[in-house]
């Protein structure tokens, strides 16, 4: 069977109170289309798991000035003011996670790893409520795998069976959010048929992908 | 000259040939500009690139080649990419010879706060406590001070960034080495003498018997 759908229907499977890794750095590498259709949709009470939330119009950042979100799971929030004021305000729980951390606990959650050791946040506020581990005189932190409900993915390319290719630094989160969500919807900017993209090429996988949103029709 | 660029002079004379480099935002990335004659290094950008550099004209902009703040960059020849795992493997794996960080405060320690003010700006860590705990060298490049207030304490007030020491410090007033025995100091700018290095310092400095001028020429 097809995995593309429109993008009406494929972000109709999502119910609101979801779980949601969302791809992209600064909205570059964000899938957009799918953001907009979960604004249109007024999706609600989503938890994101996302390296940030890009500037106040912009990707996930409109994700948090339609206050759609009730939790955010990042690591940087600081170009973005509203997501700052309604954390301040009690109306959105943020949980800042270093970076390097973050995309180590998504890589666990979708590798099947029970949780990471990390130097990183050792003897600092990341450090609280957590266990450390010592490992040839070292401490590390030991810090645990996260999944989600949904991983919306944004590629530069897909073929109808779902493998996936990136570019440039559009690639960021987006090939281990794929691996880590129950339900994967992948929007490319272009789908071309299979045995287009060299097997050599695929980044990741076409067995992990769910749902490929349908290009934009550019002829009627 | 101006401090920052005296600053970012000074933390180029760090960089050694062949180095993979991380800059910070703000002040670090000034440090680019000045690299001296003959040394190359290579340039990440920790949303996944080795080899970036300045977009080269107005015009070449690409959508998917950007640096850490969502901005357009350019490559140099021989540039890779590759998602966020593989680039935090590269620091805190040991594979990055330096990152030149901004700092809010530094410790008699050389431990470094420059993530949060509490109560006023939480823009949270993004890369920087992996960069502080995993890169090989860790230089912060800031003012000596800030609204009157010295950022070398003897205890930083903000939170730490990491609980690992720093390297060395850069400032518009002196080169200050953490070592195990406490900050020393290593250089004084142009013009400034070891009595306004200490009287600029809140923490304890080591002050050997020969403090060089930092090798800045305009």
């Amino acid at each position: 069977m097809s995995k593309v759908r429109t993008l009406e229907d494929a972000v109709a499977l999502i119910p609101d109170g979801a779980t949601l890794m969302i791809g992209g750095f600064m909205a570059v590498g964000s899938p957009l289309r799918l953001i907009d259709e979960l604004v249109r949709q007024r999706k609600r009470d989503l938890t994101i798991i996302a390296n940030d939330t890009a500037r106040p119009g912009q990707g996930i950042g409109k994700l948090i000035v339609e206050k759609l979100a009730a939790r955010v799971v990042a690591s940087h929030i600081g170009l973005n003011p509203e997501t700052q004021k309604q954390m301040i305000a009690g109306d959105l729980q943020v949980e800042l996670v270093p970076q390097g951390t973050l995309a180590e606990r998504i890589r666990a959650g979708g590798f099947g790893l029970g949780g990471v050791l990390t130097p990183t946040g050792v003897g600092t506020v990341v450090e609280e409520g957590k266990r450390t581990v010592e490992i040839d005189g070292r401490t590390f932190l030991l810090e645990l795998p996260l999944k989600a409900d949904f991983a919306l993915i944004n590629a530069k390319r897909a073929d109808y069976l779902g493998n996936l290719e990136y570019a440039l630094t559009a690639r960021n989160f987006n090939p281990i959010m794929a691996m880590a969500a129950e339900t994967v919807i992948a929007e490319a900017q272009d789908i071309v048929p299979v045995g287009v993209i060299p097997p050599d090429a695929v980044v990741t996988p076409n067995v992990v992908v769910d749902l490929l949103v349908a290009k934009e029709r550019r002829h009627g | 000259m101006d401090e920052k660029t005296l600053i970012a002079k000074r933390v180029a004379l760090e960089l050694r040939d062949g180095n993979l480099v991380n800059l910070g935002i703000g002040l670090p990335t000034l440090v680019a500009r000045y690299l001296p004659a003959g040394v190359n290094v290579f340039f990440q950008s920790e949303n996944g690139i080795v080899g970036m550099q300045a977009l080269p004209e107005e015009g070449m902009e690409d959508d998917d080649l950007t640096d850490a703040g969502g901005g357009p960059i350019g490559a140099v020849p021989g540039a890779c990419a590759f998602d966020s795992a593989m680039s935090f493997g590269l620091i805190r794996g040991g594979h990055l010879d330096v990152t030149v960080l901004g700092g809010l405060q530094v410790d008699q320690e050389g431990k470094l706060a420059n993530w949060m003010v509490p109560g006023k700006m939480v823009p949270g860590m993004g890369g920087a406590m992996d960069l502080v705990s995993g890169a090989r060298r860790v230089i912060v490049a800031m003012q000596h001070s800030a609204k009157g207030e010295s950022k070398i304490l003897k205890r930083c007030t903000l939170p730490l960034t990491s609980a690992r020491p720093v390297s060395l410090v850069v400032t518009d007033l002196a080169v200050i080495e953490p070592t195990p025995g406490g900050l020393l100091l290593r250089e004084t700018a142009p013009g400034v003498t070891v009595a306004q290095v200490l009287a600029n310092t809140a923490a304890d400095l080591i002050v050997p018997d020969d403090v060089p001028v930092m090798p800045i020429t305009a």
